[in-house]
């Protein structure tokens, strides 16, 4: 039974943003499926009240003083955007 | 025979009394890059004009002032998913390339800086960290100094090779699923991974956040020691980074391992492990004993869920960490883009290499919405039953040990269409990464293909002490980093 | 069929501490476009959070002043979304442990109270700034990426747009009252969406809602729902389906206009933030929070009627508006009548205000000032009438009420001598109105006090004028 669709394949690479041809959605839909196939094994675990581990270190409340710093201008701000203007940075609109 | 064959402490004195120059220590490099880099091809850049620069500085403070760190003047290299100020990044990522200045030095690298080391360039790897065998980077493969037929482990491949090759004498990588620790263990060099939130991951590019540390690669275990002393330590732009003593590794390098518990995970040493591998990771445990040290067999009971749970995670962070790179502010802007949607879609599509996009997408997945729970939230669930694996060895034992990789290097190529083989490479350091400990990959010998073998040895969180006095009791009851490659005719 | 009109509001709050969320850079609006940024805010690659402590002492007393319970575990999430105003591609956020919930303001609309529920209150980073131009291209400022956010979210108990004004122009007034926000909707420091359907009344099911986006003002989210209300019940009357739509109140047309139909709900794939660590706030910390948070309005205005004997008309209008509420408080404490000092503000000043677009700490008017003024009129230094013209001086530049009544020669006549000579005089050439006052014409009095106010530029004291022309007709 497959765990992914090319469908599916076609609306998770349009959430990430990437464009994928029909060739590459086959190919992908086969790899992840694979990998998902595989990932299916932890079913095995019965996970029941287990808490989820999103830091393995017991670290709280680290936060910093509400202190102002400059750090780059506003050329640097720009220095890498492929397109600018006014000081600012350029992008096509929604639509063309 | 290598400037950088001596020990640290030996060249500080030559150039402490001005027998040697920072720049000769370059040359050294530079002349060994220029010799073996064709064949290795372990460099994305070279630093040469920035570190000559430098050296001419730091020549002019030799001998101006006792107890200069160790590092003062020497060459280091940079895997190229840190970020340094004004020298090209790009994370071995078309989307990155030339059209990207970081504007900044990652924490590591200011605190090398101020150790007066000397960066001579910045190192290949898989794009964005994605791979065990380099041959992910999106400009070339590097290749293992031992066999160039073979890879160098990823995805600090070159950090690894750049070291056993000679070309620097050590090298800062960094681990999510072992890409330190793998290529050590192929090249023969030492890697360890430091304990999660031991190093500062400002300025890492990150892959996978809970995962990501950076670490050093060298050729024997002081002088990774003493790299893991001069960049550790809280940096209160990491949230994540513990704010933890760090002790003097070197002081710990006793050569005494006497009272060491060592675990040896049945796990570790049961399927998918070559016969050549379980045997060399057998004679070090006999080494150990020799050395007075006991050993038991225990049980790793999650640890063969490490690396579905670990592709879960890493690649949902992954997908959220790598949609920065959209065409805005920095990097590759598809020039077919004619509106919004295809700025966002072509610039990544051209610029992300196939591994990228798989684990991104795979990671969108695991993430959206109907799948969270299911894949996401259940892979965190397991995750916790890992770190409990490790918590209850580490109750009553020092140290874990057993082999890095389940085999040595393979060759360029072999595994390129399967991802699922590609990803087996890391089942044995997945849970290292998972469980946050600090793990440190040394030589324990060769295989009959003379390729290196990495033993691996896993500590308690924040106990590199540990890991470092039993990696170092082991390297000097044995040669095996003593032996080099033969390379460019020269060695 | 009669309808049952439903309305949640969910409002954006910028809140304003000196830095930004989660990097150092300056938290200013109106800067240079791109100069309070910093690696960062542009979301470059190896960069971290590092959350401002304030923002969560912020946010946690917005959430204390709307009743919220405070959350002791709390964390942030990433919310995942492309857009070139949004650098990570993803907005730290909260998702499911939000920093406040549980909470209520109660309004009041035609008199009567009710109470609002308060779903949740989160915190999050906002967005930088988006420009459309003309030619096909976007520009775009990061300046405000960053600036801390709270998200407040009603329950759906708004019943009409009347309420939902009420319910805005509440909360505004008690996130003022903190001291957290300016709210400043023309600058973008709160922002509101509003949901609204209808249902057959009676009917236990919600209908299809519609969301209200880009809304400028508070009248304008009154207008807007108005509308809607009525579109949704023309269209359900007529037999037509409601679509879930986002739509947009064009104020020129004063009709809401279709942005974009929903479809399906929005697939942000929220995880928890591996790079923040999560919030313990224990009882300690809270209560401190507690302790910080001033008076609010409710509580003020019941003091104001309790112990000011204000009536409750003066004490709703006063603490309406924190800064007048403050200079009221302010004028009394300066020694004003308490009556008086009311009067004036809700008065003379409260025009003033709107005639000339002004809020009251952008007049030249002090509290100490019309304190003052008010004791010149009590000692009766000057009348009401003459007051009107120190109070014109004192609003547009300033000043000492006393030396504008002494450099002015305002001070009224109470000299009776000086007085019964004036008003002597004005008899004197008046004797047609002498007969007409004897003659039960009392309109005549009223013109020989004119003409003796006159004589003086209105510096008599009116009640001793008055006596004075009685007595000098008694005596004729």
């Amino acid at each position: 039974m497959s765990r992914i669709d090319k469908e599916q394949v076609k609306h998770v690479a349009h959430l990430a943003r990437l464009h994928v041809s029909e060739e590459e959605a086959d190919k992908f839909t086969k790899q992840l499926d694979d990998i998902i196939s595989m990932a299916e094994q932890l079913n095995e675990l019965d996970t029941e009240g287990v808490e989820p581990t999103t830091h393995v270190l017991d670290l709280k409340n680290v936060m910093r003083k509400d202190e102002p710093k400059k750090w780059i201008t506003q050329d640097e701000a720009l220095k890498n955007a492929p397109e600018k203007q006014d000081g600012q940075i350029r992008v096509p609109s929604i639509l063309e | 025979m290598s400037l950088f064959d001596h020990k640290l402490s030996e060249i500080q004195e030559w150039l402490h009394n001005k027998e040697i120059s920072v720049n000769d220590l370059l040359d050294e490099a530079f002349k060994r890059i220029e010799e073996v880099d064709g064949e290795v091809k372990s460099f994305l850049t070279l630093n040469e004009e920035g570190a000559r620069e430098r050296a001419k500085e730091l020549d002019e403070l030799r001998g101006t002032k006792e107890g200069r760190g160790l590092l003062f003047g020497m060459p280091i290299a940079i895997k190229d998913n840190i970020v340094t100020k004004g020298l090209r990044t790009t994370a071995a990522s078309q989307i990155l390339d030339n059209l990207y200045d970081p504007l900044y030095d990652a924490h590591v690298v200011q605190k090398l800086n101020d150790a007066e080391s000397v960066t001579v360039g910045k190192l290949n790897m898989d794009e964005f960290a994605m791979g065990s065998s380099n041959e992910n980077s999106s400009y070339f493969p590097t290749r293992n100094p031992w066999n160039t037929d073979y890879v160098p482990g990823g995805s600090s491949g070159a950090s690894a090779a750049s070291v056993a090759a000679g070309e620097v004498p050590f090298s800062l990588g960094s681990d999510t699923g072992g890409s330190i620790r793998q290529p050590a263990a192929y090249c023969g060099v030492v890697g360890l991974k430091p304990t999660y939130g031991r190093v500062s991951r400002f300025g890492l590019i990150a892959f996978a956040s809970s995962l990501d540390q950076i670490g050093p690669l060298t050729r024997n275990v002081e002088d990774n020691a003493y790299i893991l002393e001069t960049i550790a330590g809280h940096d209160k732009m990491d949230s994540t980074s513990a704010n933890v003593d760090v002790p003097k590794y070197t002081e710990a390098l006793t050569g005494d391992v006497k009272d060491l518990k060592i675990a040896v995970p049945k796990e570790y040493l049961g399927e998918g492990v070559s016969e050549e591998v379980k045997t060399a990771v057998q004679n070090a445990i006999k080494e150990y004993e020799k050395m007075g040290a006991t050993w038991e067999e225990v049980t790793l009971p999650h640890s063969k869920y490490a690396l579905s749970t670990y592709y879960l995670i890493s690649s949902s962070e992954a997908s959220a960490n790598l949609a920065r790179f959209d065409g805005v502010r920095y990097g590759r802007r598809s020039e077919k883009a004619e509106n919004m949607l295809d700025m966002f879609k072509l610039s990544r599509s051209e610029g992300f290499g196939d591994e990228v996009k798989r684990r991104i997408m795979l990671g969108t997945f695991a993430l959206s919405s109907g799948y969270y729970d299911a894949y996401y939230k259940k892979a965190q669930q397991v995750r916790t039953l890992i770190k409990k694996d490790f918590d209850d060895i580490f109750e009553n034992y020092d140290v874990i040990i057993g082999p890095t990789t389940p085999t040595p290097a393979f060759k360029v190529g072999e595994n390129t269409d399967d991802p699922l083989t590609m990803y087996a490479n890391d089942i044995l350091t997945i849970p290292v990464n998972l469980a946050g400990v600090p793990g440190i990959s040394v030589p324990c010998g060769f295989s009959s293909e003379g390729l290196p073998i990495g033993l691996q040895i896993i500590g308690k969180h924040f106990d590199e002490s540990t890991v470092y006095r039993a990696a170092h009791a082991f390297e000097q009851a044995t040669d095996y980093h003593k032996q080099q490659p033969s390379l460019g005719g020269a060695q | 069929m009669n309808f049952e009109t439903i309305i949640g509001i969910e409002v954006h709050v910028e809140l304003k501490t000196a830095s930004k969320i989660f990097s150092p850079s300056p938290n200013m609006f109106g800067d240079e476009p791109n100069t309070n940024v910093n690696p960062i805010d542009l979301g470059y690659p190896g960069v971290l959070p590092v959350l401002n402590e304030e923002v969560i002492n912020y946010a946690m007393k917005a959430a204390m002043a709307l009743n919220c319970d405070i959350a002791t575990d709390t964390k942030f999430d990433r919310k995942n979304y492309f857009y070139p105003d949004n650098p990570k591609a993803y907005q730290i956020s909260q998702f499911d442990q939000p920093l406040g919930e549980n909470g209520y303001i109660d309004i009041e609309v035609d008199g009567k109270t009710k109470r609002i529920g308060i779903t949740r209150l989160h915190v999050e980073e906002d967005a930088g700034k988006l420009t459309h131009s003309d030619d096909g291209y976007s520009l775009v400022d990061y300046n405000r990426q960053g600036t801390p956010l709270v998200e407040i979210v009603s329950e759906p108990d708004i019943r009409s747009p009347k309420e939902a004004y009420a319910y805005l122009e509440k909360l505004k007034n008690i996130i003022q009252y903190t001291g957290v926000s300016d709210c400043k909707m023309e600058e973008g420091s709160l922002r509101a969406d509003a949901n609204i359907s209808i249902r057959p009344i009676g009917q236990e099911e919600f209908g299809t809602k519609t969301e209200l986006k880009n809304l400028n003002s508070f009248s304008f989210v009154q207008k807007g729902l108005e509308f809607e209300e009525q579109r949704q019940e023309k269209a359900l009357l007529a037999g037509e389906e409601i679509l879930q739509e986002t739509r947009r109140f064009d104020e020129s047309s004063k009709k809401t206009i279709l942005m974009r139909v929903k479809e399906g709900s929005d697939d942000y794939r929220y995880f928890p933030e591996p790079d923040l660590v999560p919030l313990y706030i224990n009882d300690d910390w809270k209560e401190r929070i507690r302790a910080e948070i001033p008076e609010l309005p409710d509580a003020r205005k019941e003091r104001y009627v309790k112990e000011l004997e204000l009536p409750e008309y003066d004490a709703m209008v006063l603490t309406n508006n924190k800064d007048l509420s403050d200079f009221f408080e302010e004028t009394i404490n300066a020694g004003a009548d308490v009556k008086q000092a009311s009067n004036w503000l809700m008065g003379e000043v409260s025009a003033y205000m709107n005639k000339n677009y002004k809020e009251v700490h952008e007049l030249a008017l002090t509290p100490e000032g019309l304190a003052k003024m008010i004791k010149l009129i009590e000692d009766g230094t000057i009348s009401s009438k003459i007051a009107k013209k120190v109070f014109a001086e004192l609003v547009e530049n300033g000043g000492d009420p006393e030396k504008i009544v002494k450099d002015k020669g305002l001070v009224q006549i109470s000299d009776e001598g000086q007085l019964r000579e004036i008003i002597t005089g004005i008899l004197d050439e008046n004797p047609q109105s002498i007969e007409d006052y004897k003659n039960g014409k009392d309109r005549a009095l009223g013109f020989l006090v004119g003409q003796t106010m006159k004589a003086t530029k209105g510096q008599a004291n009116p009640p001793m004028v008055n006596k004075i022309i009685l007595e000098e007709i008694e005596k004729r």
